[in-house]
């Protein structure tokens, strides 16, 4: 019951917020929960499943480019490019699941590390439709659903909080699932999940899948709403920034994702107008917080306050 | 043969002042008469906030340290010399980590946060293509500072221009006649295999074929790579001109391997500076480069021709005769690009002015007023040169260089004329509502 | 240029690259095997060891041997003292907990990469190599009189790259015989196979891992001296070398000293003779995506044995 308050809370927080926050913090927040979401779902493989991997970037640019390339090249709607953009995800993180998930570890690691890379160099490869690292706009005009414009700061804001609201409340709910319970039973001790007669296999898959989709739901998202395209978002430093926030949010929380997104903006938004060292403030910040919080932000109100925190 | 700056008449300039281009010129010297531009200051005395989106870390962190050094010293002239409209300028910089999403960031920090006037200074083209949709959305006027043809190109929005620096493609399309009828027929290239490396491919391999020449190689090279030999043999044997352009960290290694490979043997060479800016032309390894030419965006040495305006330019931001720092000669500058601050920001003192600039209220009004631009005389606002500014595709066109490596320094060796520059328009943004 | 000495070119390119990786790769193999933490920061201290040594040799006057050699020594000495701060501040309150080290050591990178940037700059600054000539390569082919040496047209290197070489060779020895033949090596495998059963024989095991650490961080450093006058230092070229360095260590086999060279010979020499058959770019993917199928049907590694 609790948990029902607390997710019910923050969403109506996120919702009321719009109403009272200065313009800046407005637009900030729309693009902190879109980029939430990619947390969330670093977080469903990470945070409950235990794999630790080094190329979601690839997925959010999937999702990124799934929706931006028919856009741009073949004047496909918002709507049903929204939809390739998850279906290239969802086929993305299946392949490179159904290989990947043959190592476990730190080779898990380096084989994400390494489609990712190679996703990276094939979207400059293909510079003639991609612009490679240039990227491109997504026009103003294009942005448009049944006559809403998603450009304004008011249907970006509420665009992108259902959007995360959907990924929140459906991780949420997937975590009291057998399923969801049987992903963490898997982090806990892979061995006895599988001597207990779980697939274990199936379930990574369809965690690396289902992780991938609501990353790649992040990309196609970010690209539409805030208008552009580019091959940034899938280089490595992308794909290490979702680990970062889950982990200073908290692995394995429901809020910790959103709480790492926002605090990691923050970080950096503050220290860089206070000093133009903010990078020192910002890595000592995360060192201290390492030492300090070690299970992340929520993690640590957790052991700390309340301990039902989900 | 060789055609100096056709600007060096003033006669015939000053007849062709027009309109607002004009407002530069009258800035000059309407600022030696204190009082003239009274009516505006007696509204606000605020300062003019210009946010500078600026590349202090991350890959651009070389040139945004000089875009800011010029930046500081194009602002301080213009206080000194009494302010826009009678205000003074305040500049909000923030850094935006040379990436796209920081800097869209920024932009929208500068528009709701810090209530600037204008943002202004972006030189990396993904970061001017991933903050310009949100430039467009705030309706906040984005000088930038680029050299991309993405402006030009008609892929961004009425609230971007870029009216103090030339782009890729006019100055690409101008070196195609130089290279054909000084250098050689046959040209391989050598070039990052991204955007901007495609631009240089893409209008130089078009140009150089209409005067005659061939390209025979295509060889584009990832940019994450830090070593480059392995591709050299690519480049085939008959090979009269090696063009070569790179960016980022390993350029210094790319040249150096580049005359490793080819020993006493090599082709004629012609390279964008860009290969070697913030570079020292007399780093060990560099003596090869002796007799090959470059393409400056504005020459880093001192020419024998040097104008006052650039003397007063390379002062005022402490640049020595070698394009180094004074303070520290081996802190070389990245004098082909950085001119296009201090120019923008002059442009942007003309629009303010020529617009009676009050406040965000008259965005729209200053964009107008810049638009209306067109002849932009050398001068102190524009030591780089004479320009014309197009007004639709909010676009500046100018003079390019050539300058060809003499005992360690660049001499210049060619300009070319604005008209040299030109291609057909590919936008018109007036035409889009503000 | 002909297929043939475009081949070998290609070849020699690789071996540098190998040589290069395995140096870098080393130290982080002894830190990643021996701790079992993977330390981001590890390329920052690749980093560091080519900044000190730029340091190194500006302030020095005289023949540009002079000032590289005083490098190799100072360089390694300052970057093993800064990873022992490091060790004893941070590595040690963290239990070398592995995700904890991940994030500290993000941290670190940016903590050190900013103090790089303000202190050295942005730019790339080379250091000069303490000799460098360039060598033409003779060639057999088939000319009109039979078979003859030719010279053909860029087939060349330079006596440094050579000299790399021939130094990571002898530092990759040195460090097997330290780890084989001595008793400090001795206790550095007695700890990577089993640290609670190492503690238990009295061995101070917190200990070596603060020398190990040190250790790794100074081989990284003595490889970016070596490395320097090829490549500029830079405040950003640390994170190549990093990736570099992780995916041979894992390819190679965790811990397998032999492995890691073999791996960083592979990944290096393939690099070279892919780029031979396709263009850049699309070489530079098959070569990623080959070292992700290599794991993926090995994913123990070459050399490394599958855990039961």
């Amino acid at each position: 019951m609790k948990q029902h308050n607390l997710h019910g809370s923050v969403l109506a927080v996120l919702f009321l917020a719009f109403f009272v926050m200065p313009e800046y913090h407005d637009g900030v927040f729309a693009r902190i929960m879109v980029l939430a979401v990619y947390a969330v779902g670093y977080n469903l493989l990470f945070g409950y499943t235990g794999l630790l991997s080094l190329g979601h970037a690839l997925f959010f640019a999937t999702g990124m480019y799934g929706l931006a390339l028919p856009m741009q090249h073949l004047d496909m709607g918002p709507v049903p490019a929204f939809l390739t953009g998850l279906a290239a995800a969802a086929m993305m993180s299946l392949a490179v699941g159904f290989l990947a998930l043959r190592t476990t570890g730190v080779a898990f690691m380096i084989v994400t590390l390494m489609f990712a890379q190679a996703g990276f160099l094939t979207i400059l490869y293909f510079g003639e439709y991609t612009r490679g690292d240039e990227g491109f706009v997504i026009q103003q005009a294009d942005r448009m659903i049944a006559g809403l414009d998603f450009s304004d700061p008011t249907t970006r804001y509420f665009a992108a909080f259902c959007i995360f609201a959907a990924a929140f409340l459906f991780i949420a709910w997937l975590m009291r699932t057998s399923f969801g319970k049987c992903l963490v039973a898997i982090r806990e001790n892979e061995d006895r999940a599988r001597m207990l007669g779980y697939d274990v296999q199936l379930h990574k898959l369809l965690s690396i899948t289902l992780s991938g989709v609501i990353s790649g739901a992040s990309g196609a998202a970010y690209a539409f709403l805030f208008g552009y395209a580019g091959a940034t978002f899938a280089s490595v430093q992308y794909s290490i920034l979702p680990l970062l926030w889950v982990l200073l949010g908290g692995a394995g929380t429901t809020i910790g994702p959103l709480i790492g997104t926002a605090f990691a903006f923050y970080l950096v938004d503050f220290s860089s107008e206070i000093t133009d060292a903010h990078l020192l403030v910002v890595g000592a910040a995360i060192v201290l917080l390492t030492l300090f919080a070690p299970q992340g932000l929520a993690g640590e109100l957790r052991r700390r306050l309340f301990a039902w925190l989900p | 043969m060789r055609r100096q700056d056709s600007s060096a008449n003033p006669v015939t300039r000053r007849r062709l002042l027009k309109t607002l281009g004009a407002g530069t010129g009258a800035i000059v010297a309407g600022s030696t008469i204190p009082g003239l531009f009274r009516y505006a200051q007696a509204q606000s005395s605020e300062p003019i906030k210009i946010g500078f989106q600026v590349h202090r870390t991350g890959i651009g962190a070389a040139y945004g340290r000089w875009y800011d050094r010029t930046t500081q010293a194009a602002v301080k002239r213009i206080n000194d010399a009494g302010g826009i409209n009678g205000r003074p300028v305040e500049i909000i910089a923030e850094d935006d980590g040379t990436d796209p999403k920081r800097g869209a960031e920024v932009v929208e920090k500068f528009a709701t946060q810090s209530n600037c006037d204008v943002a202004f200074g972006t030189l990396f083209s993904h970061v001017v293509i991933g903050s310009a949709p949100r430039a467009g959305e705030l309706k906040i006027p984005y000088f930038v500072v680029s050299e991309g043809h993405h402006v030009a190109s008609g892929m961004l929005n009425r609230y971007t221009l870029q009216p103090g620096i030339t782009d890729v493609k006019s100055q690409v399309e101008a070196m195609g006649p130089f290279v054909a009828a000084n250098l050689g027929k046959k040209v391989a290239m050598i070039f990052p295999d991204f955007a901007f490396g495609h631009d240089h491919r893409d209008y130089f391999t078009a140009a150089f074929e209409k005067s005659g020449g061939q390209v025979n190689a295509h060889i584009a090279i990832p940019p994450t790579e830090t070593s480059f030999t392995k591709y050299f043999p690519k480049i085939p044997q008959d090979t009269e001109v090696l063009y070569h352009v790179m960016v980022g960290p390993a350029v210094l290694t790319f040249v150096k391997e580049l005359g490793e490979f080819f020993g006493s043997s090599r082709p004629e060479l012609f390279g964008f500076i860009d290969s070697l800016e913030a570079v020292d032309i007399s780093s060990p390894g560099l003596e090869f480069l002796e007799g090959t030419y470059f393409w400056e965006g504005n020459p880093r040495y001192a020419q024998d021709n040097q104008t006052s305006h650039d003397m007063n330019y390379r002062q005022a931001v402490g640049v020595d005769a070698n394009g180094a720092s004074v303070s520290d000669a081996k802190d070389v500058s990245t004098y082909a690009h950085m001119f296009g601050c201090w120019e923008t920001l002059n442009i942007i003192k003309a629009g303010m002015e020529a617009a009676g600039y009050q406040g965000p209220q008259d965005r729209a009004k200053l964009i107008e007023a810049v638009e209306a631009m067109t002849e932009l005389p050398l001068s102190d606002d524009h030591p780089q040169g004479a320009k014309i500014f197009n007004g639709k595709t909010h676009q500046v066109f100018g003079h390019q260089y050539i300058t060809r490596v003499t005992e360690g320094k660049l001499v210049l060796a060619h300009t070319t004329s604005i008209e040299d520059t030109f291609y057909p328009d590919e936008a018109d943004y007036t035409s889009q509502p503000f | 240029m002909d297929f043939g000495p475009h081949l070998f070119l290609a070849c020699l390119e690789g071996a540098i690259t190998a040589a290069v990786i395995s140096l870098t790769a080393v130290g982080l193999s002894l830190v990643f095997g021996i701790m079992r933490v993977v330390n981001v920061a590890h390329g920052e201290f690749f980093m560091l060891g080519a900044i000190v040594a730029w340091w190194t040799a500006t302030s020095l006057a005289g023949h540009p041997a002079f000032g590289f050699s005083a490098a190799l020594v100072t360089a390694p000495l300052v970057v093993g003292l800064i990873a022992i701060i490091i060790n004893r501040l941070i590595l040690v309150r963290l239990n070398y907990d592995p995700e904890r080290t991940i994030v500290a050591t993000i941290g670190l990178l940016y903590v050190i990469q900013q103090t790089a940037l303000m202190t050295f700059g942005p730019d790339a600054r080379p250091v000069e190599p303490p000799f460098n000539t360039r060598i033409a390569i003779p060639w057999i082919g088939f000319g009109d009189s039979g078979f003859e040496l030719i010279w053909p047209w860029g087939l060349a290197t330079t006596t440094y790259k050579l000299a790399v070489i021939a130094a990571a060779i002898l530092i990759v020895a040195t460090v097997w015989l330290v780890i084989s033949r001595t008793r400090f090596g001795l206790i550095m495998r007695a700890t990577q196979q089993d640290g609670e059963m190492a503690t238990s024989f009295g061995i101070p095991v917190r200990r070596v891992y603060a020398i190990v650490f040190a250790f790794g961080a100074a081989l990284a450093a003595l490889g970016a001296v070596l490395i320097v006058p090829v490549q500029q230092a830079h405040y950003l070229m640390g994170g190549d070398p990093l990736l570099l360095s992780f995916i041979v260590v894992i390819i190679g086999g965790l811990g397998s000293l032999p492995g890691t060279i073999i791996a960083a010979v592979i990944i290096g020499m393939s690099d070279g003779i892919i780029s031979v058959f396709f263009s850049p770019t699309l070489a530079k993917i098959l070569a990623t995506l080959l070292v992700a199928l290599v794991l993926v049907f090995r994913p123990q590694g070459l050399l490394g044995r599958r855990r039961a």
